[in-house]
């Protein structure tokens, strides 16, 4: 757990005075399938791009597709943040973004497979409407036309 | 924000029909925000999955994340894990 205290001094100060819209009913898709038979996509807000992808802008609510059949040492980090250490995922994207742990997941049987396709988000944003409205459901139906049963997300 | 943004985004998927589970290191932001499943993991910024170039701990982490899937109770479910012992 990470509570607020544990945060810098800027940061806790920011989140204090932040004031989060209130989210009531959670939605809810109960798992359908086995796990071993389920269909995985992966979704960061590490910010990743891949070399010719335009970079994130502050508070840029878009996101880049992450090819499944991508290196995880290809991926750049576009997340330039001095709210935590970056030099981690750096080393290893799989710290933010476990695509290589999926797929020995996906060789292991232990889930069905992985989508041809990924999304990477830049987490860093204090107005989210667009993010809410526009490009979390546009992700969301991407990956239900692309037959996916379970998302896996990380932050950063 | 990085983790009110998991949220947020795991709420629209979720409704799109998709079984969602996240990773969280700011418990009451995940609390505010009711993300379907979330695991809260205690680690600092940057480490969602703990260290770099550690599968095993890496793999503990996605296993605890995923069991939640198959929880029944009624969403959110929030599960706080301490520190993952790896063999």
């Amino acid at each position: 757990m990470a509570p607020l205290r544990k945060l810098d001094p800027f940061s806790r100060f920011f989140m204090k005075l932040y004031r989060g819209k209130h989210y009531e009913a959670t939605p809810h898709t109960p798992l359908r399938l086995p796990l071993n038979r389920c269909r995985v996509a992966l979704i960061t807000t590490a910010g990743f791009l891949l070399p010719g992808q335009p970079p994130f802008e502050s508070g840029d609510c878009s996101y880049r597709e992450m090819p499944n059949a991508i290196q995880t040492q290809a991926l750049i980090n576009g997340h330039k943040s001095a709210a935590y250490d970056e030099r981690g995922l750096e080393t290893d994207p799989n710290l933010a973004f476990p695509l290589d742990r999926f797929k020995e997941l996906e060789t292991e049987g232990k889930i069905g497979s992985l989508n041809h396709r990924h999304f990477s988000f830049m987490g860093s944003i204090t107005k989210p409407d667009a993010l809410i409205t526009q490009s979390a459901p546009e992700v969301g139906h991407k990956l239900k036309t692309d037959g996916v049963d379970v998302a896996f997300l990380t932050p950063v | 924000m990085c983790n009110q943004s998991v949220g947020l985004i795991q709420r629209a998927v979720e409704a799109s029909g998709i079984s969602t589970v996240s990773i969280t290191l700011i418990e009451d932001i995940t609390k505010k925000v009711k993300p379907p499943r979330a695991l809260s993991v205690p680690y600092g910024f940057g480490h969602p999955l703990g260290e770099p170039n550690n599968p095993e701990l890496q793999h503990a982490i996605i296993a605890e994340a995923l069991a939640l899937l198959a929880d029944e109770t009624p969403p959110p479910i929030l599960k706080v894990v301490g520190t993952l012992r790896v063999p």
